[in-house]
């Protein structure tokens, strides 16, 4: 009996191990630090995660189903750059602006969408391809320069990036509300179920009967879609952008996604587990801050610890510590 | 079979036949177009774009043998800039002063072995927990920037040795220190991986991972042997590229990684492994540069330059399906 409760106690930890880990994590830098548990500090971090977080959201979904998204970074200062220009254009305006970046965005996601999905290349290859060519177009766009909203206080369009609800901040309400969302979609609807069938066994997902190029398709959707409320939030926080607002965070938002547990073979993950993934991230930057040590050691100890989580989880898998490579 | 040979032939020669076109239309596209008057075809502009090449050039060559190998390794990017903070920070150690132009070998010596040694630890955790090279490097890639900057804050690393830099443009016949460094280590490394048994068990890991084992292959030290060499080489670009110009930014050699693997992918490598050469990745690394600087030369700017490379990227891909999967098909959707 007592065996049993073990095993069921040891696999409960293979599975959730990672929200052990955060559970543990947090409560043991509270007790050191009480200021890092204070609410103003949680919503803090929580809101310099979102934009990260939001795009996270949408990453998880592509590399459910299987594939890579390293054009997200270069992505959203795109969408950054756009909403701005527009926004300064008298032709379009706030009103204007934002449903035209989306569409424009989610245009990019469709194109990377029907590459991968209906002709089938190389996810890796294509998005690397896209990341480039994005890069080029945001520098076409801005001629080079960097997007400034001129008259800063005669414009609501901060609300996105600075406001708050209900005294929480607005970027941490649309994470959470797009998370939700998002969320139930994988779990709880065919769509969802789909996208694992499809990242789990593309050809028996197709000799079941399941569009797999459609469903690949939309998940570069949703994961546009993501993107471009990412560069909504980060122009509308800083009421301005650089051309490369966004570089080198396709490789980032990939951590916090691997670091949630989703297989980059494809067919597992979660969206819970990918917002546990970003919010390590941002609260262990947060607790090394407080901690007094340099910005930069986060960067060591995220690669220490996603090293750490993914080799956990492959060592659960197989039963042994270490890898049976010659 | 002979239509094998043909669509072989057709594949090999591709970026060949992509640089002719390259040359040809950016020379005639030159006379209309472009501000200087130089032709674009001039020997002194050829050189000058084997040397620039060089950087990525030579981690190209090495990413080439871990992608044959089934892997991939995003952390070049870092290991250059962090070998390059070395090589000139070391230059003004009191002790190292000492030493005069002495110095400038040891300084060499501690970059390539930082290199090295930053590409033994992928190489071991690759090898010992088995988690897969994407996720280890990609993690090493944060890691070892997070070391740069550790290093210098965002401040840049500078020491100007003029003896350094006299190695640096040395040149013979106008082929100057970076390019003969770059032509000598695709020789090298070409010879390993065609002549030497080293290379045949590359191909062999990369093809089938199982079947290797099973052929007595030790695929653990294997591995890790190119991880060595890798992190070796892109020291050595840092070594190559920043003896010449003294100063180092703590975000330089990013996005070196994808830079190198378009190329890689360009000559023909594949992802999966099991398949790929030196020589094509030579070919793509000189069809890249000379489309930025072809690009440059008839007044269209990185934008532009961006903007087509991811789109042939693309297009290489697709042209690459196109060519073998006929006939072979799998299932059709």
């Amino acid at each position: 009996m007592a065996e049993k409760n073990l095993d069921a106690v040891g696999r409960f930890l293979a599975r959730q191990g990672i929200l052990v880990a955060f559970v543990l994590f947090m409560v043991g830098f509270s007790l050191w630090n009480p200021r890092f548990i204070d609410i103003d500090n949680v919503f803090g971090v929580i809101r310099s995660s979102a934009i990260l977080g939001v795009m996270a959201l949408g990453v998880t979904f592509v590399v459910i189903g299987g594939n890579l998204d390293l054009s997200v970074g270069s992505l959203m200062s795109f969408s950054a750059i756009v909403v701005l220009d527009l926004h300064e254009n008298p032709a379009f305006g706030p009103y204007l602006a934002i449903p035209a970046m989306f569409a424009m965005t989610m245009a990019i996601g469709a194109l990377i969408g029907f590459l991968v999905g209906y002709l089938r290349l190389n996810s890796l290859i294509v998005t690397l391809g896209m990341l480039s060519a994005i890069h080029g177009l945001t520098l076409t766009w801005s001629g080079g320069q960097n997007m400034d909203i001129a008259n800063q206080d005669a414009t609501w369009f901060g609300v996105f990036g600075r406001g708050t609800a209900l005294g929480i901040p607005i970027p941490v309400l649309m994470f959470g509300l797009l998370a939700a969302v998002l969320a139930i979609l994988l779990a709880k609807t065919p769509f969802g179920r789909k996208v694992y069938a499809v990242g789990g066994n593309g050809t028996a997902a197709t000799f079941s009967g399941i569009p797999r190029a459609r469903v690949v398709f939309f998940t570069y959707i949703i994961s546009s879609f993501c993107v471009a409320t990412a560069g909504l939030i980060q122009a509308s926080r800083t009421m301005g952008a650089q051309n490369t607002v966004g570089q080198g965070m396709e490789l980032e938002v990939l951590a916090a996604v691997i670091l949630g547990g989703a297989s980059l073979l494809g067919g597992s993950g979660t969206v819970f587990k990918t917002v546990i993934g970003v919010l390590i991230l941002g609260f262990i930057q947060n607790g090394l801050l407080l901690a007094g040590l340099e910005f930069y050691v986060q960067f060591v100890v995220t690669w220490v610890i996603i090293i750490l989580a993914v080799w956990l989880d492959i060592a659960t898998k197989r039963g042994k510590l270490w890898s049976a490579i010659a | 079979m002979k239509s094998d040979n043909m669509s072989n032939l057709i594949k090999n020669g591709a970026i060949w036949g992509f640089i002719v076109l390259e040359l040809i239309f950016f020379q005639v596209a030159g006379e209309f177009w472009s501000l200087s008057e130089r032709a674009f075809m001039d020997l002194d502009n050829m050189l000058l774009l084997l040397k620039q090449s060089a950087p990525i050039g030579i981690i190209a060559v090495g990413m080439t043998v871990i992608m044959i190998n089934g892997n991939i390794d995003l952390s070049v990017g870092a290991i250059y800039a962090l070998c390059a903070i070395v090589m000139l920070d070391s230059m003004s150690w009191p002790f190292m002063e000492s030493l005069g132009d002495w110095a400038i070998p040891l300084a060499w010596l501690f970059a390539l072995l930082t290199g090295a040694v930053l590409g033994l630890i992928n190489g071991v955790i690759v090898w010992k927990t088995g988690v897969d090279a994407f996720i280890v490097t990609l993690g090493s890639m944060l890691g070892y920037r997070g070391l740069v900057f550790m290093y210098n804050g965002e401040n840049p690393t500078y020491h100007l040795n003029w003896t350094m830099v006299d190695i640096a443009e040395w040149d013979i016949f106008g082929v100057e220190t970076p390019a003969l460094v770059f032509l000598a280590v695709a020789l090298i490394v070409w010879f390993v991986m065609t002549r030497t048994v080293h290379g045949r068990n590359a191909y062999a890991v990369g093809n089938n991972r199982e079947a290797a084992v099973n052929a007595a292959i030790r695929v653990g030290p294997h591995m890790l042997i190119n991880f060595v060499l890798i992190g070796f080489l892109a020291a050595l670009s840092a070594v190559t590229f920043y003896s010449g110009s003294g100063s180092v930014n703590p975000n330089d050699g990013m996005l070196f990684e994808l830079w190198a693997i378009t190329a890689v992918v360009l000559g023909g490598t594949k992802l999966i492994g099991g398949a790929g050469s030196i020589v094509g990745t030579f070919g793509g690394v000189i069809a890249i540069q000379l489309l930025r600087k072809g690009l440059g030369h008839i007044g269209a700017d990185t934008a532009t330059v961006n903007l087509v490379i991811g789109l042939i990227l693309i297009a290489v891909l697709f042209l690459d399906r196109q060519l073998n999967v006929k006939g072979k098909e799998e299932l059709k959707v």
